[in-house]
């Protein structure tokens, strides 16, 4: 006889009752997201920054002071972002092990390596973009120069402003490397099906770029330079809402688990605030007042940017948060 | 020779669900207050009156491809003797990728900072003696030995009953099986 599968309730007691243990209760807080979105930001900025490095030097102009002493403030943001870091671990004396091993299988440890390499390309980069009087600014920081010694900061400088095309090369590896791992550093949990994707990674680029581009387009750059980052930003938002439909695509496809994920954002708990927050906050509406301003011409305002950085912060507030409350385990049936 | 491979077989029809194991691990272990390294699940399922009901004693899995072992970025969680996985309390850095990693969701931070779990008691295991766990269970649920050896009690039980592992589609190759 045929029989027919019914779909059985089940209830499960259990004696857990370590809060720390399940993860819907806590793995990480908002310290993790808001060092994602820091990092993402700055690699994004980094990208940037070498790109118009490039269109500039072609046309053999030099970049706007902006998008010169960009790269070395946005090292001042990923300081931010370390600090968050940071506070979130729980044994915080022995912060230094990250460098005492490269664990190649760990996009954490890849991270905290890439980390160290983003500082001094940040630095050189602004030192070859800057002009020789925004680099002698630059060199007047350096305490031993203060103290009529001779200054490392100047030679650094100095060096970097010779360089052309290879460290602008360099500046956007470092920032494609920063921003992508951190999607990485989430797409490597095979067993949180929120996670599992190797969209993660492209998603968390493109939001960078974004962000990046956003955080440029707070202040005031030439105006074909704000064309480009308007461009760029455009380009990134639309990449990202068509990495998000593939991603729940990919949710759709691939069984209990990717169901499960699916329907965190479909009727389930996170569904107000991925798509008020993220979707129409954060990118719908600002690419629809972007696209107004570029074939407008419209005058540009800094609430768009600000949008853009608001939806980026939350991507990753609701990816981690929703991620690490199901795991495979407890959505298959055994 | 095979490598030894130290793994667990819980009885689920022997199961009674009273907590010995949990209380045998936080007195051999000094687990604080309020955490733990094994617990009881009680699963029922179905419509009453046709119940079906299951309890298993879980913990660490101490899979043979363990996401928390890749993902530590300092080399804190390793794999011991026997396969078996565990944390140097003086690399860890408390940044939680392994329990992110972990799908059984087996870990928690000490309140000392460090990230802990079970150990399958190891340091008892050296000794010739069980996991505590194991040694009180009450009802001969718990079996503990190597995996690879054809002739362990372990290895008879996985050949002559049917058994499972929990969420094997995480592809981590658990070393703690349930008989059913």
């Amino acid at each position: 006889m045929l029989q027919i599968p019914i779909q059985q309730p089940v209830e499960m007691v259990t004696t857990r009752m370590n809060p720390h243990v399940h993860p819907h209760l806590h793995v990480w807080g908002y310290e993790i997201p808001t060092y994602l979105f820091l990092g993402g930001l700055v690699g994004g900025i980094l990208i940037l920054s070498s790109l118009l490095g490039f269109m500039a030097k072609k046309k053999g102009k030099q970049v706007s002071p902006v998008v010169a002493w960009m790269p070395l403030v946005s090292l001042g943001l990923l300081s931010v972002g370390m600090l968050f870091l940071f506070l979130d671990l729980s044994h915080k004396l022995y912060v230094w092990r990250f460098y005492t091993a490269f664990e190649w299988t760990s996009p954490m440890s890849w991270g905290a390596w890439i980390l160290l390499i983003v500082y001094p390309v940040g630095f050189l980069l602004s030192m070859n973009l800057l002009s020789e009087k925004g680099r002698e600014k630059v060199v007047a920081f350096c305490p031993m120069k203060r103290l009529g010694m001779k200054s490392p900061l100047k030679a650094l400088a100095d060096w970097a402003a010779k360089r052309s095309e290879g460290l602008l090369t360099t500046g956007m590896f470092a920032g494609i490397a920063l921003a992508i791992y951190t999607g990485i550093l989430l797409a490597n949990n095979g067993g949180r099906v929120v996670w599992s994707s190797a969209l993660m990674g492209p998603l968390f680029l493109a939001s960078g770029l974004s962000t990046g581009a956003a955080f440029f387009l707070l202040f005031r750059s030439r105006e074909e330079e704000h064309s480009s980052l308007l461009r760029l930003d455009i380009i990134a938002i639309i990449a990202e809402l068509v990495l998000l439909f593939l991603l729940f695509l990919g949710y759709g496809t691939s069984g209990t688990g990717g169901h499960s994920a699916l329907s965190n954002f479909l009727g389930g708990p996170w569904t107000a605030p991925f798509f008020g927050l993220v979707v129409f906050l954060g990118l719908l509406v600002p690419l629809g007042m972007e696209l107004y301003e570029k074939k407008h011409h419209a005058v540009a305002t800094r609430l768009v940017p600000i949008l853009v950085l608001i939806g980026g912060f939350f991507l990753r507030y609701v990816l981690v948060a929703s991620g690490q409350a199901i795991s495979i385990a407890q959505v298959t049936v055994h | 020779m095979k490598k030894i491979r130290y793994g667990m077989v819980v009885d689920t029809r022997r199961c009674v669900g009273c907590k010995a194991c949990v209380f045998a691990c936080k007195s051999e272990n000094k687990v604080p207050e309020g955490f733990c390294r094994d617990w009881i699940v009680e699963e029922v399922r179905g419509f009453f009156p046709d119940l079906k009901a299951e309890i298993r004693s879980e913990r660490c899995n101490h899979c043979s491809k363990a996401p928390c072992v890749s993902n530590c970025p300092t080399g804190a969680s390793h794999f011991a003797e026997g396969g078996v996985v565990l944390v140097n309390h003086n690399k860890c850095t408390g940044c939680k990728a392994c329990m992110a990693a972990c799908p059984y969701d087996a870990r928690y931070v000490h309140p000392e900072g460090y990230i802990d779990k079970c150990t399958f008691c190891l340091h008892r295991v050296k000794e010739g003696k069980d996991p505590a766990c194991v040694s009180v269970c009450p009802t001969k649920t718990l079996h503990f030995g190597d995996l690879n050896d054809p002739d362990s009690e372990v290895s008879r039980l996985l050949k002559t009953r049917e058994w499972k592992v929990n969420a094997p589609e995480t592809g981590c190759e658990p070393n703690v099986y349930f008989l059913v």
